[in-house]
């Protein structure tokens, strides 16, 4: 397959996870369309072209870890997961129903392939820590992957864990940070203002890397490229557009948790057509 | 303590720095690839500062970590009521799928910290910050969930755990000949085995607990649950909803709450006459 040929494949693959992230909401009642759209092509290139994980053997020894730290847009993962294979599709339509295994937040012992039950903002970067000297440890030549949110970067945790994970030296953690600029309650920049992120990362002894966090090219460069980097963890920085794909919903808040009507969730759907 | 651990097995030990929250979802993730760790800290910062990445991660997804508490109770005397836990125990106990364990002594101990290695899931241990002697020797048995019989009796039971357990005896040995108090080493708070706290209750109507920590939540709480089918008079020994101050010894502070034989015998005429 040529890289051409790739990078659409992969485009077409995100797409229909969108699909599957609209689908999950459905009409009349709240999902987190926003903060799930921004990840979207960030979690495909890390499920369909850089991990290495077995759908059908979730906890085979050797194979690379990933965590969603912002637990909310867990609709976003129960889509990459399905469409790997880790349960049949038609389990995505269970999602929050009493007795699913499907829950609001990724739950460990409920779902396969979910690697850690994340919810409480600011964690997800700890346990990755966790996990990457667990591999360490064991001489377990894989990465962990977290995907850390916008609004949570105001958690007094996710700088523990940046200094941690600095003083440790683990090349094996690469936290990708969907840089979607907007928490739920509005613009990041007003609500709270977590800027300039880079120099703080830098500063904090990690080596950075901005990307487009749309552009699947950008994507798996930087994916790539943290592989090379030694002594150091890995923060890349993904400019995203919370609600991505959906036009009504692109950077617009009030789709953080939306609801959608029937006339807005057919639109949506026809967007995200092929 | 965790130096000793350090010295031993340095590869394996990860100093964390002061900043809980992100030790305890380190372990989480540690867990995660099949370790058994075990962290350290103050038992009120262990269950205070990190309760929220306890609970979240940890127990909620059964994870193998064990959160060892130090300086727990009024142990650090010196330090007042921001390093003296009251309510360990309390929130630790409120957690579901967490075990809850408060050793009588040093022997005991270690056996409950090879216990918790072999134990699959979250456990909870609070140790006393200060030396004092052994009451349990090497050879009795110990498991969790199972109660130890200090010292046999029959008009009184006390409930005891941790350092009142050995003052509870001191009480009990202190009444001999006036009133035969049977004597109970509750060191695993959680899961609390109730079956056996009733059967060692049968017969007495009085009953007395005692423990370093609140009586809200804590061991007192647990043994009322325990005997609430029950017809018992139940007089509790802890802190009476309120917080540790300074002290110059451990031997005071206990004193000032009233953490003492003397506390336990006096709550051991309260039954007798009120039954």
């Amino acid at each position: 397959m040529s890289r051409q040929e790739l990078i659409e494949k992969l485009e077409k693959r995100a797409k229909v996870i969108r699909r599957h992230v609209i689908e999950m909401v459905g009409v009349g009642s709240a999902g987190h369309i926003g903060g799930s759209n921004s990840s979207a092509d960030i979690i495909t290139a890390l499920y369909f072209y850089k991990m290495k994980h077995d759908p059908k053997n979730p906890k085979m020894e050797d194979r690379d870890r990933f965590l969603l730290s912002k637990g909310h847009a867990g609709i976003l993962q129960y889509a990459a997961l399905a469409e790997s294979g880790y349960f049949p599709k038609e389990e995505l339509k269970n999602v929050k129903k009493l007795g699913s295994m499907l829950q609001g937040h990724p739950d460990y012992l409920k779902t396969p392939g979910i690697e850690a039950g994340t919810g409480s903002l600011g964690q997800g970067l700890s346990i990755g820590l966790g996990m990457a000297l667990g591999m360490r440890l064991d001489n377990i030549q894989r990465k962990v992957y977290v995907i850390v949110g916008d609004g949570e970067m105001a958690e007094g945790q996710i700088w523990e864990a940046a200094m941690a994970a600095a003083n440790f030296k683990v090349d094996n953690l690469v936290a990708i940070f969907d840089r979607n600029r907007l928490q739920a309650t509005g613009p990041i920049k007003e609500r709270f203002d977590t800027n300039p992120v880079i120099p703080k990362w830098e500063a904090f002894g990690w080596h950075v890397i901005e990307i487009d966090g749309h552009n699947m090219e950008e994507i798996i460069v930087a994916l790539d490229e943290a592989d090379h980097i030694k002594g150091k963890p890995i923060m890349i920085v993904a400019n995203t557009v919370k609600g991505k794909g959906i036009s009504f919903a692109e950077n617009n808040a009030a789709y953080h948790n939306g609801i959608l009507t029937q006339e807005a969730y057919e639109q949506a759907l026809k967007e995200l057509e092929d | 303590m965790s130096c000793f651990f350090q010295e031993e097995f340095p590869e394996r030990y990860f100093e964390m720095g002061i900043a809980e929250q992100n030790m305890l979802s380190t372990a989480a993730g540690l867990s995660l690839m099949g370790k058994i760790p075990f962290v350290h800290s103050f038992a009120v910062f262990a269950s205070g500062r990190a309760f929220d990445q306890i609970r979240q991660t940890i127990a909620i997804g059964k994870l193998n970590v064990k959160i060892c508490g130090s300086s727990a109770g009024m142990s650090d005397f010196g330090d007042g009521a921001t390093h003296q836990s009251v309510e360990d125990m309390a929130i630790m106990r409120a957690i579901p799928n967490m075990t809850v364990l408060c050793p009588i002594d040093a022997v005991e101990t270690a056996k409950m910290v090879k216990a918790m290695a072999e134990h699959e899931g979250p456990v909870y241990i609070r140790l006393n910050r200060n030396a004092y002697d052994n009451v349990t020797k090497e050879e009795d048995p110990f498991e969790i969930g199972v109660p130890g019989l200090l010292k046999d009796g029959k008009d009184v039971v006390v409930f005891a755990t941790g350092i009142m357990a050995v003052k509870a005896l001191e009480a009990a040995k202190e009444l001999e000949g006036k009133v035969s108090v049977k004597v109970v080493n509750v060191s695993t708070i959680k899961p609390l085995n109730e079956a056996m706290i009733v059967d060692l209750a049968k017969g007495i109507k009085a009953v007395v607990t005692a423990e370093e920590h609140s009586i809200i939540g804590g061991l007192g709480s647990a043994i009322a649950q325990a005997l609430a089918k029950e017809e018992k008079i139940i007089e509790f020994v802890g802190m009476k909803d309120e917080f540790g101050c300074s002290a110059k010894n451990y031997a005071e502070l206990l004193e000032h709450f009233g953490l003492t034989k003397e506390g336990i015998i006096q709550a051991i005429h309260n039954v007798i006459r009120n039954q």
